[in-house]
């Protein structure tokens, strides 16, 4: 059972990480990066590892895209690539 | 032929964190933004932690909070060490993620200072400034 | 360049997959990660230390002088924000507001210090009216975000959380304060000083409970000697919550110092 719902979010990953390194608007990156933070987090609470998804929901899905956000707002929004 | 496929079967898993950390280490070298750059960074970060607490884990086991009648002392039932997952990935992981917020905070406050000086993020622009004052 | 790095990023993938044929299968509890020393720490975490929970079991009392350089680095991280953003000019051109009307001044390059009555307010240059909504909402959920971290940390010992964990979300809690209303909000709140100190305090709260332990005559970190001071009951499961409490204490101010920094670009004066 483990393995079905293992491969199906980590497809998801994957694509959010893909996603996040094609957009071409640095405010769709910091989003994109907090649902791949999310993803991450729900994959270690699958394998059992509860403290360790907990770190990253409250660091990676929160604090982490506030910073980039907070970069972006100061820097431009564009990118060429 | 199908030993092969049959490896692949059973360590997909594997090959997929893989994949992730491929994905991480190429933004990083090939993509002009520094902000791109940091993303790729932190891809290939966290899936470094996935496979590492994706080592710790064990069918048939529950998560790593011992329940039940332990009392004071512990003259409960025995633990079972295969009952529970392995703890000691799951610490250095913490650390490990603890590190990279850090280091994620310290690299924006660097490229806010880049764009302050020179008005770009693009590593070929920032490269021909800095040529440009070299020469003068 | 891009084809010469998908090139050594194809290879480089291709080496760690060969490597990881001889790796064990998923989920093996033979393993050889899962053999040795963890299976003392599961055994053995209760009769010793009394704590449910085992990952914070071995992470302040097994690997607790990990820890503790992990809180020092957390704090260099904002330190080092600091000094590379600070910006200690003061501004030139201010704006005010008067209330009642809504009419704006804006002082551009004042040779003398410019004293506002009472019913102007300072803002910044990009003003938006406030929004009732966002900030009765806010207003009304921060102080249940900051009990919520307070449990975290406190009972790290027996559910998931810690001192890391309560410490991030009880600095965002000050962020949302910061992003609801105005940073300059927060800054009259929780001043610079007070920040700078509080990270600074909680690594000297851990690295206290160790050199006290010394001083009482035990190893570094030796939660045991306190024995005499608190009781023998529960002795290590007391000196784990100290020391957590150390690091929730730095990890809050440090959140809270980069997100300034970085949002106001050092001058602490407009933010998001």
């Amino acid at each position: 059972m483990y393995w079905s719902i293992n491969l199906v979010i980590l497809i998801f990953v994957i694509v959010c990480a893909l996603g996040a390194i094609y957009v071409k608007d640095l405010l769709a990156t910091a989003i994109l990066f907090g649902a791949y933070s999310f993803m991450m987090c729900l994959l270690w609470a699958i394998m059992g590892a509860v403290d360790v998804a907990f770190t990253e929901a409250s660091v990676g899905a929160g604090v982490s895209t506030v910073f980039f956000v907070a970069a972006v707002f100061r820097t431009s929004r564009r990118t060429k690539d | 032929m199908t030993e092969l496929f049959m490896l692949i079967a059973a360590k997909y898993n594997y090959c997929l964190y893989v994949i992730l950390m491929m994905i991480g280490l190429y933004a990083m070298i090939a993509k002009n933004n520094l902000m791109k750059k940091l993303v790729g960074m932190n891809i290939f970060q966290t899936a470094i932690i996935l496979f590492y607490v994706s080592i710790g884990f064990k069918h048939n086991a529950t998560i790593p909070i011992i329940m039940g009648d332990h009392g004071h002392g512990g003259h409960g039932a025995a633990i079972n060490a295969a009952d529970y997952m392995n703890p000691l990935p799951h610490v250095l992981m913490l650390t490990a993620i603890v590190v990279s917020v850090a280091t994620l905070g310290v690299a924006m406050a660097l490229c806010v200072k880049v764009y302050q000086r020179y008005q770009t993020l693009e590593e070929d622009e920032l490269r021909m400034r800095l040529s440009e004052k070299i020469k003068l | 360049m891009k084809l010469l790095s998908l090139i050594v990023v194809c290879l480089t993938g291709g080496l760690l997959l060969y490597g990881t044929a001889d790796l064990p299968d998923w989920g093996d509890p033979n393993a050889p990660a899962s053999l040795h020393l963890s299976n003392y720490y599961i055994e053995n975490a209760i009769r010793d230390t009394e704590v449910p929970n085992l990952v914070t079991a071995v992470l302040a009392d097994y690997r607790s002088i990990d820890t503790m350089l992990e809180t020092a680095v957390v704090f260099c991280a904002g330190l080092a924000c600091f000094l590379l953003l600070r910006d200690f000019t003061p501004k030139k051109d201010h704006h005010y507001r008067h209330v009642p009307t809504g009419v704006i001044l804006h002082v551009k390059n004042p040779d003398r210090q410019v004293i506002v009555g009472n019913e102007f307010e300072d803002m910044d240059k990009e003003w938006l009216p406030p929004d009732t909504i966002i900030k009765t909402v806010c207003r009304m959920l921060i102080p249940f975000i900051q009990i919520y971290a307070l449990y975290v940390v406190a009972h790290g010992d027996f559910s998931p959380g810690g001192g890391f964990q309560g410490g991030v979300i009880l600095g965002s809690s000050f962020i949302l304060l910061a992003i609801s209303y105005n940073l300059k909000y927060l800054l009259k709140r929780v001043s610079e000083k007070f920040l700078g100190i509080l990270s600074a305090a909680g690594v000297l709260v851990y690295m206290g409970i160790g050199l006290a332990a010394m001083v009482l005559g035990g190893n570094f970190l030796d939660y045991e000697k306190y024995a005499p001071i608190f009781g023998e009951h529960h002795i290590r499961a007391l000196g784990m919550l100290g020391v957590e409490i150390g690091v929730g204490m730095s990890v809050t101010a440090v959140m809270v110092i980069i997100y300034i920094n970085i949002v106001s670009e050092g001058k602490h004066d407009e933010g998001l």
